[in-house]
């Protein structure tokens, strides 16, 4: 019972990243599609967490939480590109 | 007894959570500006998301594997920090390259 109500959860967080991947793909400017970007990317570490609740497998949370690091430090590194041109200066 | 109490509380906590999500989603699929649409996300995705987490927290720590209720406390406290900073920093950067906010009569950007 509780493996189904994690599927149907599953595939309508699924259903969410494609919403959001919308506006990542059509978003008039760069804002839009960086901001679409990290929010399906912290959709995604959701999703990792409860793929491993449908998997039976403890293996899928270390993934999330590398995932989530990686996310948030790419959607940084590029808002920072983005407003000053450079990364990091001398 | 205690398995279907269990059970009942994930279930309800998964489902407000992906209602949060859902409304996040339709939120930056909706609104007419950028300032506008992570208002939105910023704070319906945090929510949600945390709520899923805590549910699944519920149910391992039931099932008891100490070692993942931990990584799962971990990756609630790292997302009540990075989510609000990721969306100020992108805020900022698109202010500071000259973004107008949107007003009730513009057209939808």
């Amino acid at each position: 019972m509780i493996e189904q109500v994690f599927l149907i959860i599953g595939l309508t967080i699924a259903a969410t990243v494609l919403l959001s991947l919308y506006r990542a793909a059509v978003g008039p400017g760069v804002f839009n599609r960086v901001a679409a970007v990290n929010v399906i990317g912290t959709k995604v570490v959701v999703l990792l967490v409860i793929v491993q609740y449908i998997f039976k497998n403890p293996m899928f949370i270390d993934i999330a939480i590398a995932y989530a690091a990686l996310n948030f430090i790419g959607t940084i590194i590029m808002s920072k590109y983005l407003e000053r041109g450079e990364v990091c200066s001398q | 007894m205690m398995d279907s109490v269990v059970n009942a509380l994930t279930t309800a906590f998964l489902i407000l959570g992906v209602f949060f999500m859902l409304t996040g989603a339709i939120g930056l699929l909706r609104f007419p500006d950028f300032y506008t649409r992570l208002h939105a996300t910023g704070k319906c995705d945090t929510l949600g998301e945390v709520l899923i987490l805590l549910g699944c927290m519920i149910y391992t720590a039931y099932h008891g594997m100490p070692f993942v209720v931990f990584k799962l406390l971990c990756i609630i406290i790292f997302f009540f920090i990075a989510n609000p900073t990721g969306t100020h920093a992108i805020v900022k950067a698109a202010y500071k390259t000259g973004v107008k906010p949107w007003r009730v009569g513009d057209e939808r950007r």
